[in-house]
């Protein structure tokens, strides 16, 4: 491999971990401050993916925006969509078991499945990328990348950034944190959980479909992305630890280093590769990579 | 009376990060004692009786039991070879009878797990333990009972007669009158008492009357490290606890 | 219900099974020996979920393991001997139940649910990717297995009727199997795993040996589940190995109930008619192609209305009479 593929791998790699990472902690976020395991975080992913394709139109129509207008208007759809499913499904699943919990999300996933198959088809769509960022950057004399990869991987970046800002300097940011420690002192020392929950759970939903949005251009819009990204994404839960934010950041970069170099090198067992890292890092470290408390 | 040393703690320590839980405590239990560990919240009790039970490993140190070195061995090991565990908060099996409690904990030493066509009900030797460790317990009456719905000193009772289901010939108790009434404290104190011929017992408690009344040895613990093992006497006229622990009299 | 109340009712259960070919065609016969295998697939998950409290979200590996190597061990002109084909199977879907179970026990609660998922698509891309399964179209069974004795053939899988009793031969046995395994000392102990693992600890039961058992034999009857579904069709694809069927048999026993043998039979058959129901194009016409959003809604209900399943209805209409008696 000369070093401009070499290089080109390692700018996908971590464009594919960053978004990875995106969606996982806001599962890890769900898991670790309201101990809800929801198999239908992936389906946020995708519901970004088919708003970019489905709402570029009615956004260019009305508000005369493109891509970001769509991005933007998408986020606020997510988090609007976040808080009421929270409300309306997501606050009776807190005391449940976990086997409950992962039942009715996985019966989630199905509604969601169909409900997308009744509004938008089945069909597989491409999304193109706002000509701003159509481009290619050259790199080196040989090769050039794609601006629109870099970008996502900015925005990841940015997000990730943010996120720490929110966690460590926020009043809300010290609220969430406390709360995914000790759930009931939060509570008596007066701070709305329920509020909290909501939030948490908004911004969750929030990440994930952004995610969805951000990707789609490169990964294309199609009906079984969410369940593909999920599985992954529990991956990166158990290698990095769960309510670890830290640990999912590593974990998700690791994942893609070892799928994006693992498909130019095995394609054949590509899919099998994180698998193996993942019973190779349980051998060692049964919790993951920075397991809380 | 250092003859039957039954289990012997050496120079326990365990680290935390940077926290020193428990700073090289020794401590021996002997047949026919009540061996008392007091101490305030945060002395490191906890911590000592779950090395010594082989729930979290030591640091440093040695564990000793019935003259074996067991301080790699895991709790169940250690449990077969006769050390017997109480918990502070109940551990029973709450949607058992108080009869299965005792029997499933008596199956321990007879566990015989490839024997798949037999009834569990079917081992005698389980059953006449269950029966006979429930009954010295004092819940000889309440075998059919669901132990969830017994009263919490009777659930304090089950705790014991779990203990005892599997003839262990150390045990260690964690606050066995933890949220008990006067009434329900004199029946476990009579219960301890009588177990005393014939075990070594260490003893974590809070409630000093009881402590004073049935120990033989009392050892003082105050931030992981001891400050005073002996007699109840001597550790009540000891100035060190009495100013760290038992307050200026 | 009573101890003989329940043996009365599996009894029923197994003449009713027996009888039925009496008075089914093709599709009726295909169906409920699907259906049978589907419970001996829950049954296997019973013991694993509501016998040891071990969640297990990737078990459809063991079973497409089961199916897979039935297919890909059989010699590719003759018929292979049942004897050695099936528990070479079963064998198979064990031994990868003891290298997942190795690796996942490790870990606990919510971390067990996810590993066991992951590890199962891990052996879902096995099959889906490399050459070893055949890709996503499958593999297919050239002749089908018989039970043959010096020339004499006493199983010939090849018939329906003689998959059916077959089939239902199997799922008495284990149905029996487990029935006796879940009273003897290795059950009570795995009901003591489940009920306060740190008391089963502290008394003397090394935990792991007993849950890693119940995993591999979980494992082994799923695979003898999986052998008997690619034996009836004679055809595997990976799908046998999605995690959608392992969400499926999770549904099934919480469907019918968990902790209760025959739980695990009513749910396999509650759902797979819940299935035909809601595929069912005389019914829904054209939205029976959107069946998943009927059949999410039902997880999603009995999930939350009828958490003791439907084993534990007559309980419930009881008390409600006798909480209406009492009211009197």
């Amino acid at each position: 491999m000369d070093l401009a593929t070499f290089l080109i791998q390692c700018l996908n790699s971590l464009q594919y971990g960053l978004l990875l990472f995106l969606v996982a902690s806001g599962l890890t976020l769900i898991f670790g401050i309201m101990g809800v395991i929801n198999l239908a975080h992936g389906s946020f992913y995708m519901i970004g993916a088919y708003m970019a394709f489905a709402l570029a139109p009615v956004v260019g129509s009305t508000l005369g925006g493109g891509f970001f207008a769509t991005l933007g208007v998408g986020v606020v759809l997510a988090v609007m969509l976040g808080y009421g499913l929270e409300w309306a499904f997501f606050s009776f699943l807190y005391e449940r078991e976990h086997l409950q919990q992962v039942l009715m999300t996985y019966g989630l996933i199905l509604v969601f499945e169909e409900l997308r198959s009744l509004m938008v088809g089945d069909d597989v769509h491409g999304v193109a990328p706002p000509p701003l960022l159509a481009g290619t950057i050259a790199l080196g004399e040989m090769m050039t990348y794609p601006v629109y990869r870099l970008f996502i991987s900015g925005v990841c970046l940015a997000l990730a950034l943010g996120m720490y800002l929110v966690l460590t300097r926020t009043r809300l940011g010290m609220m969430i944190r406390a709360g995914s420690s000790n759930r009931e002192m939060v509570q008596s020392l007066g701070v709305d959980i329920k509020f909290l929950y909501r939030v948490v759970f908004a911004a969750g939903v929030g990440l994930a479909v952004l995610a969805g949005m951000v990707a789609a251009p490169v990964s294309s819009v199609y009906p079984g992305m969410g369940n593909q990204v999920l599985i992954i994404c529990f991956v990166v839960v158990v290698i990095g630890g769960i309510g670890s934010i830290r640990g999912a950041l590593l974990a998700s970069l690791l994942i893609g280093v070892v799928d994006t170099f693992g498909k130019v090198i095995l394609p054949q067992a590509a899919g099998v590769l994180v698998y193996l890292m993942m019973a190779l890092i349980l051998l060692c470290k049964p919790k993951g990579l920075f397991a809380a408390g | 009376m250092s003859q039957d040393i039954l289990l012997r703690g050496i120079g326990i320590t365990r680290r935390w990060g940077g926290l020193v839980a428990v700073d090289q405590v020794s401590i021996a239990l002997t047949r026919g004692e009540v061996h008392a560990v007091i101490g305030t919240n945060g002395a490191g009790k906890s911590t000592l009786i779950n090395i010594l039970s082989g729930e979290t490993p030591p640091s440093a140190g040695q564990v000793e039991l019935l003259g074996q070195d067991v301080t790699r061995w895991s709790q169940p090991r250690r449990a077969r070879a006769g050390l017997g565990r109480s918990y502070q908060r109940n551990t029973i099996y709450p949607g058992f009878t108080v009869f299965e409690n005792c029997r499933l904990a008596a199956q321990a030493r007879h566990q015989q797990p490839w024997a798949w066509w037999q009834s569990a009900q079917a081992c005698e030797a389980s059953q006449a333990a269950a029966h006979s460790s429930a009954q010295r317990a004092g819940l000889g009456d309440a075998l059919d009972r669901v132990a969830g719905a017994l009263s919490h000193g009777q659930k304090r009772q089950l705790e014991i007669a779990m203990c005892l289901a599997t003839a262990p010939e150390v045990l260690l108790l964690d606050e066995p009158l933890a949220g008990m009434g006067a009434e329900e404290t004199e029946r476990m104190l009579a219960l301890l008492a009588e177990l005393k011929a014939s075990h070594a017992m260490l003893l974590v408690e809070h409630d000093m009357d009881a402590v004073f009344r049935i120990a033989d040895l009392i050892t003082v613990m105050v931030n992981g490290t001891v400050i005073a093992t002996g007699t109840p006497d001597v550790v009540r006229n000891h100035a060190e606890v009495q100013i760290a622990y038992l307050g200026q009299q | 219900m009573t101890d003989r109340s329940r043996i009365v009712f599996v009894a029923l259960c197994g003449l009713a099974l027996a009888a039925y070919p009496l008075a089914a065609g093709a599709f009726g016969l295909d169906l409920v020996t699907k259906i049978m295998v589907y419970a001996i697939f829950a049954l296997s998950l019973e013991l694993l979920v509501g016998a040891t409290g071990l969640v297990c979200f990737g078990h459809a590996a063991f079973f497409g393991i089961g199916a897979y190597a039935a297919l890909l061990l059989s010699p590719s002109s003759d018929a292979a001997s049942l004897l050695w084909l099936l528990p070479a199977s079963v064998g198979a879907a064990a031994l990868f139940a003891l290298m997942m179970g190795a690796l996942s026990l490790r870990t606990e609660g919510v971390y067990f649910i996810m590993v066991t998922l992951a590890f199962a698509q891990m052996a879902y891309y096995v099959v889906h990717d490399t050459p070893l399964g055949g890709g996503s179209d499958g593999i297919y069974l050239s002749a089908k297995p018989v039970l043959a004795i010096a020339g004499l053939r006493l199983i010939d899988l090849d018939q329906a009727l003689s998959i059916y009793f077959f089939t239902l031969a199997c799922l008495v046995a284990v149905f029996g199997f487990l029935a006796l395994l879940l009273r003897s000392r290795f059950g009570r102990a795995l009901a003591g795993i489940k009920a306060n693992e740190q008391r089963m600890r502290a008394t003397g039961f090394s935990t792991y040996p007993y849950k890693l058992a119940a995993f591999v034999i979980s494992g082994g009857i799923a695979g003898l589940a999986g052998f008997l579904f690619g034996v009836k069709d004679g055809y595997v694809n990976p799908e046998l190995m999605s995690w959608h069927l392992s969400g499926a048999v999770l549904i099934m026993i919480i469907l019918g109930g968990l902790g209760h043998l025959r739980g695990a039979l009513i749910g396999a058959f509650a759902f797979a008619l819940l299935q035909e129901f809601f595929k069912s194009e005389l019914i829904f016409g054209g939205f029976a192609k959107h069946w998943h959003l009927g059949l999410g809604l039902t997880i999603i209900a009995s999930v939350a209305l009828l958490p003791h399943g439907l084993v534990g209805l007559p309980a419930r209409w009881r008390a409600r009479r006798q909480g209406r008696k009492a009211a009197l």
